[in-house]
């Protein structure tokens, strides 16, 4: 039976039969957007917290490493309770829309690219902090100079933001729906069609899955280990 | 203890007052610390200095290992905050916040650059951060050049050899126009070849009007660059004389024994 399951999804990957393809383009476009989103608000984010002193501040980093591993299904829920037409953001109409699914990835990738994010660029302040002060940088121009000295560094916390959003299952179950051809992503999908016995697909899907985490992750890593050949370490 | 500034241009010995050495400024001094005091976790790194320094010629600070000397080039930048006392640069206490005096440049013993090219190191200045792309990447070639990098303007900064590192340390302190310029070991660790580099930049850098203080171990290094000698012991300032004098008859048993190689180690006091 395996066998035979691992035969057909190859066929189908071969031929990208059935509903494959369009699942794999509907996952890339929710996830890529919701780590985009996610990067541009939670690497300067992180980046304050490591760098300005202000009221609050342990607070918020104590918030971020908390928020770091917070339950798919309970941002879905989160979510879903903002979204619903008796939530505050009910009247937009999201739920059950792909826009709802970024939504929840990105509250779900945001706190783990800030989190990582200030790390990172907490350690380089230590060492290049004195520097920094003594040029007399202003606090934004700190934080730009940090993000781009880590650059490296910091792109293996957004990958790691990307890998969390691709293989989450539970918040996009619940604010997507798994809605066929409008909300049904590669993992819900898999869950599907695991559940109903077709394994083909499930399988097709997964492989699918874990070669695009895979790919990204080789490709990112390449770019880090010549680029740090070319500047550095 | 308490030492106070040579007049510009002339160095010449300072009297000495029943609690140390004193010498009244002659005008408003560049630099001016009145009882600095700094003691993290009960000991004392800096006792109470008081020093003056009109800003002539270029003046060494030296002391065996834990002295003091990178604390106090820290706290005069700006950088530490003294537990009590004060810090006036041109006659003006450094404002709130975390920066540094402005007007002041300091070149640290182990100078941090960024992960990038060198002219990216010098990009990051704000001074020229606020002209437009071409007159930036200009200017900041123009000091390449002056320190005897530009042809390697585009090599990776943490790729540099040690000589070249501290070169470019300084190409980045001088483009921001200090009129005091901080140095702290500015040759440690580096070859004969690599230092004479090195004193030759100061040398420029300092006849192009900026003032310099810097530390050093090397007492060849000191007697090449320094008009003016100071010496700390356990965060006090012991002696402070012309360079020719403080060599030829030092003033303090500990600045003798320190010429001699035979200061014996000790760290800064308990509080």
């Amino acid at each position: 039976m395996l066998s035979d399951s691992f035969g057909q999804a190859t066929g189908l990957l071969h031929t990208f039969e059935g509903d494959v393809l369009e699942i794999v383009a509907l996952s890339l476009r929710v996830s890529l957007t919701a780590v985009a989103i996610a990067t541009l608000i939670g690497l300067p984010l992180g980046a304050l917290a490591a760098v300005a002193r202000f009221p609050g501040r342990g607070a918020l980093v104590v918030l971020l490493n908390s928020f770091m591993g917070l339950p798919a299904v309970v941002v879905g829920l989160a979510v879903y309770l903002m979204l619903s037409r008796s939530g505050p953001l009910g009247p937009l109409g999201l739920l059950f829309t792909p826009s709802a699914m970024i939504v929840a990835q990105t509250c779900l990738t945001l706190p783990l690219i800030a989190a990582l994010t200030r790390q990172i660029v907490e350690d380089a302040w230590r060492q290049h902090g004195e520097t920094l002060r003594s040029l007399r940088l202003p606090l934004g121009s700190r934080v730009y100079v940090l993000l781009w000295d880590c650059r490296f560094s910091v792109v293996a916390a957004v990958l790691a933001g990307l890998g969390r959003a691709m293989s989450e299952v539970g918040a996009v179950m619940i604010v997507g729906g798994n809605i066929d051809r409008v909300t049904r992503m590669m993992t819900t999908a898999i869950a599907l069609e695991t559940s109903k016995g077709d394994l083909a697909l499930a399988l097709a899907l997964g492989i699918v899955l874990m070669g695009l985490v895979l790919g990204l992750n080789v490709v990112a890593s390449g770019m880090r280990t010549v680029a740090m050949r070319r500047y550095g370490s | 203890m308490r030492i106070s500034g040579l007049q510009e241009g002339a160095p010449q010995a300072p009297p000495a007052t029943g609690s140390g050495l004193a010498l009244s400024p002659a005008g408003d001094p560049l630099l001016s610390l009145r009882a600095v005091t700094f003691r993290p976790a009960d000991r004392t790194i800096l006792d109470a200095i008081d020093f003056e320094w009109g800003g002539a010629g270029i003046c060494a600070l030296i002391g065996p290992n834990g002295a003091g000397k990178t604390v106090l080039l820290r706290t005069i930048h700006g950088l530490i905050e003294p537990d009590a006392g004060e810090v006036r640069f041109e006659g003006r206490k450094r404002p709130g916040g975390d920066l540094a005096f402005d007007g002041q440049a300091l070149v640290f013993q182990h100078p941090s650059l960024f992960r990038g090219s060198a002219l990216d190191n010098l990009l990051v200045v704000p001074g020229i951060a606020a002209l437009g792309r071409r007159p930036r990447r200009e200017r900041a070639l123009g000091m390449l050049e002056r320190v005897g990098l530009r042809a390697l303007a585009d090599a990776p900064a943490l790729k540099l050899s040690g000589g070249e590192r501290q070169r470019l340390a300084l190409a980045r302190a001088w483009l921001t126009e200090p009129r005091l310029l901080l140095l702290d070991e500015p040759t440690a660790s580096l070859d004969p070849s690599a230092t004479e580099q090195v004193e030759q930049l100061v040398r420029d850098i300092h006849a192009s009007g900026c003032r310099v203080l810097m530390t050093s171990h090397n007492l060849g290094q000191v007697a090449r660059l320094a008009d003016e000698v100071v010496f700390i012991h356990c965060g006090s300032l012991l002696d402070r004389q012309a360079t020719a004098a403080f060599f030829g008859s030092p003033r303090t048993a500990e600045a003798r024994q320190f010429l001699q190689g035979a200061l014996p180690w000790q760290l800064s006091t308990p509080a």
